[in-house]
């Protein structure tokens, strides 16, 4: 295993191929959050954009009406704001940062779920979608998601981003731990 | 929005993205492996992250410079909320800002989910009159923070997670083997 990332590693440039320390990578997001609070007063997050995003595609599925009428997009109606540009840069730094390190390759089964679950692209597929929609249904449920709530909510000492911290993890640990478990 | 303000707020994400990628956690395998306490990576970039960020907005809060952001405490939706996403981060492998990450460094599957994330999205707005009357108001504290609850200040929080976490983190590192 060792041997094998170290090959990989000698064809990108030396420069290049660092990986920042987690700490390093840590205290970037700390400090990108004192600009997010300090000089756009919109804290990091995700979801909230998504979810805006999400009734451009509803309309096909439920129709106009349906979208306008709905409680939640009245709430939360499509515009193009701070998060929505913010959630549109995303992949753009995470694309220049795999194209300059070197590592942007084209992954249908990641290798963890290869290992337990087998090479099927189907049944990573259909696990990915459901595991997507459970996800995305827990974080407009619990209001925010890792970011949202596990960073910016997390450094505010809010009660709320608290518990979400505590049960999200307590309930992956379970999950994982039936999910690999050796028979 | 100004052409400056959607500057600024794509240039913030492209930073958020470009650290989550250099962080390695735009990897399903390394969140997958968090989660089987095989890798830590995740929790040594959230609990920096929340040390620092802290810290640093205290003081903003403390100067005038900026204010709380705080989410709701409906405490029955949160926990809900929260276990749900535990279940789907192991199985999708990804929170909904690292899938994102994913997608943009070529893994497919990550863009799957994202689909199945807009069709969860779809779901709540569907259920939220619903979730509203019978979820959302139960145990609903509004927006409180653990200083408050408490009585303990803030700044002796930030010592005791400062610590806790650099201990933590000790640890992790003298006690994990090293892997590839």
């Amino acid at each position: 295993m060792t041997t094998i990332t170290h090959d990989i590693a000698r064809d990108v440039p030396r420069s290049a191929r660092l990986d920042w320390s987690p700490y390093l990578v840590g205290a970037g997001i700390g400090i990108l959050s004192w600009i997010a609070f300090g000089l756009f007063g919109d804290p990091l997050g995700v979801t909230t954009a998504y979810s805006r995003i999400a009734s451009l595609f509803a309309t096909p599925l439920i129709g106009v009406d349906a979208v306008a009428q709905n409680d939640y997009w009245k709430s939360m109606p499509l515009k193009w704001d701070y998060g929505v540009w913010f959630l549109v840069g995303i992949p753009f730094g995470a694309f220049v940062s795999a194209v300059l390190s070197g590592t942007w390759r084209l992954e249908l089964v990641p290798e963890v779920w290869k290992d337990r679950f087998g090479p099927s692209v189907t049944k990573r597929f259909i696990a990915a979608f459901f595991g997507g929609a459970v996800i995305m249904y827990g974080a407009r449920l619990a209001g925010g998601c890792t970011s949202g709530h596990g960073i910016s909510g997390g450094l505010q000492l809010a009660l709320s981003s608290w518990l979400f911290l505590g049960v999200m993890f307590t309930t992956g640990l379970v999950v994982s731990a039936i999910m690999f478990r050796k028979f | 929005m100004t052409m400056l303000a959607i500057f600024g707020a794509l240039a913030m994400g492209a930073v958020f993205g470009f650290l989550l990628q250099r962080g390695n956690v735009t990897s399903c395998n390394v969140i997958e492996n968090q989660f089987r306490l095989r890798d830590f990576t995740v929790l040594k970039v959230m609990g920096t992250a929340i040390v620092v960020g802290g810290i640093g907005v205290l003081l903003l809060v403390d100067t005038g410079n900026s204010k709380y952001y705080v989410k709701d405490a409906n405490m029955l939706a949160v926990a809900l909320g929260a276990a749900l996403f535990g279940v789907g981060m192991v199985v999708y492998g990804y929170c909904p800002g690292t899938a994102l990450g994913a997608i943009a460094t070529g893994s497919v599957h990550a863009l799957v989910g994202a689909l199945g994330m807009v069709a969860g999205a779809i779901l709540y707005a569907l259920s939220f009159d619903w979730l509203k009357g019978h979820v959302l108001n139960v145990w609903a504290l509004g927006k409180v923070r653990l200083p408050d609850l408490t009585g303990v200040p803030d700044a002796a929080w930030f010592i005791v997670l400062a610590i806790g976490a650099g201990l933590f983190f000790r640890w992790v590192e003298t006690s994990q083997p090293k892997r590839a």
